[in-house]
């Protein structure tokens, strides 16, 4: 106990593995675990709970509308146990999908591409709900030729020809709470995260940013949250394929001197 | 029965389940004349607190909140919904409901707003009830209270300020007790066992 708490940093770097969910099924489920059912993202959600996520994230990735009915229900049977924040995305496109995900017991929405369409949808979201529930997620991929990251719509099949580090400040700008930023350049290659695009956008805003793509081992998390980074690291596979488990990401975060929680 | 204000906030589910497995009844709702008959009141909120108070006001719900609270009756803000209980909003630039002294300001000192995550919560020596521990939150703004004494518990981003705050029988929490794992529920327990002990005793008081 003391008088006034103590003066040094807390706020913990956070682990967040991330779900790809298609008409209420997990697309990659977990088999290294005994599970009743391996691809009921609710089942996945408590499992990744009991072993230390500080957040999940559920990506709706084909998200048509009788998707999306599918989708509410997920959310609701997770939120009925889950006493963890969880983030959905996939076709988010006005404030009353929003509002639905939301009261389905959502914590906060990832848009992506409505967000590019329709900019203002980042600032009527923030508005009604609050920042702090609009995480907008940016896919990019570095031009070779100019060196520059630009922007990607619909699942990274659309070039928007807009530069990232322009369309971070943008978004924050219009009252994003947190950016969710995926290098296409690094996804599914287990290279690692994009350490010099991390950087790019943190200097580039003041909201928290979340990395995702590439991540393959635990020192990759450990470089992708270093000072001047990510505050948090979004990571699919390595948990996934059970090479390793949470716990062990935390572990090591740890033994660097990141910051997490126990 | 425990009330959770509906007006219109994001998600009430978690709140609302989170109270039920500590064995509570819950009601979410918009109708002043249930929370006017509630046990207790849940005041939760995201957003901005500005916003929260018209909403609320809009719906015509200042006045049950109003009565619940001087009644005596256990009461929880949660966020947003702790802000709104103090006096002077910096966000929106409006007056919260006065039941705790004291004013609401961003956060200073930080790098980075709003303050999202996973946060070391200690405990003050006025209060050696809460288990310290990690807990979850999301929020731009701060109380800073008039009265040390209503400070219970608190964490640290940029400065230090009150995370949980008591005065008799209006709490607060700065951060998601619904969203912060075994430490939430374990918070939410306690505020459910000093439910039923306020409800008994005003049974016993021949209300």
């Amino acid at each position: 106990m003391t008088a006034i708490g103590t003066k040094q940093a807390t706020l913990t770097r956070r682990v967040i593995p991330c779900l790809d969910v298609t008409d209420g099924r997990v697309v990659k489920g977990i088999e290294f675990v005994n599970l009743r059912d391996a691809g009921d993202p609710v089942e996945l959600a408590a499992f990744y709970d009991r072993e230390g996520a500080d957040e999940l994230v559920f990506l709706d990735i084909t998200a048509t509308s009788d998707s999306r009915n599918t989708m509410v229900d997920v959310i609701e049977r997770t939120a009925d146990q889950i006493f963890i924040p969880l983030t959905v995305g996939g076709g988010v496109r006005s404030t009353a999908d929003i509002k639905q995900l939301l009261r389905a017991g959502a914590d906060k929405v990832s848009i992506n591409s409505a967000a590019i369409a329709n900019p203002s949808l980042i600032s009527e979201g923030a508005e009604i709900f609050g920042s702090q529930c609009i995480v907008v997620a940016i896919d990019t991929k570095r031009d070779p030729e100019t060196g520059r990251w630009i922007v990607y719509s619909h699942g990274g099949r659309k070039s928007v020809g807009v530069d990232a580090i322009e369309w971070a400040a943008k978004v924050a700008q219009l009252g994003a709470g947190e950016l969710l930023v995926t290098s296409m350049d690094r996804d599914g290659t287990r290279d690692g995260y994009d350490l010099e695009l991390l950087e790019a956008i943190a200097g580039a805003v003041s909201i928290p940013l979340i990395a995702s793509g590439g991540a393959g081992t635990l020192q990759h998390l450990a470089e992708g949250l270093a000072p001047g980074r990510a505050d948090a690291v979004l990571a699919a596979s390595i948990f996934h394929f059970g090479d390793f488990r949470v716990q062990d990401a935390k572990e090591h975060l740890a033994k660097q001197g990141i910051p997490v929680r126990p | 029965m425990i009330a959770i204000i509906d007006y219109g906030a994001g998600n009430l589910r978690s709140i609302r389940r989170a109270l039920e497995i500590n064995g509570a009844e819950t009601v979410i709702t918009s109708d002043a004349d249930v929370i006017r008959k509630a046990d207790a009141v849940v005041l939760p909120g995201v957003g901005h607190a500005g916003h929260a108070i018209g909403e609320i006001d809009r719906r015509g719900l200042t006045p049950a909140i109003r009565e619940t609270v001087e009644a005596g009756k256990p009461f929880l803000g949660i966020c947003v919904g702790m802000q709104v209980l103090f006096e002077h909003q910096e966000e929106g630039d409006t007056q919260g409901f006065g039941f705790l002294r004291g004013d609401v300001r961003s956060i200073e000192g930080a790098a980075k707003l709003p303050h999202i995550g996973w946060n070391r919560v200690e405990a003050t020596e006025t209060d050696n009830t809460l288990d310290e521990g990690y807990f979850y939150f999301v929020h731009s703004f701060v109380a800073n209270p008039t009265d040390p004494e209503d400070i219970a518990a608190t964490s640290t981003y940029g400065e230090c300020f009150p995370v949980v705050v008591k005065s008799a029988n209006v709490w607060g929490t700065q951060f998601h007790p619904e969203k912060s794992g075994p430490a939430g529920i374990e918070f939410l327990a306690s505020w459910v066992n000093e439910v039923d002990r306020a409800t008994k005793e005003r049974w016993a008081a021949g209300e």
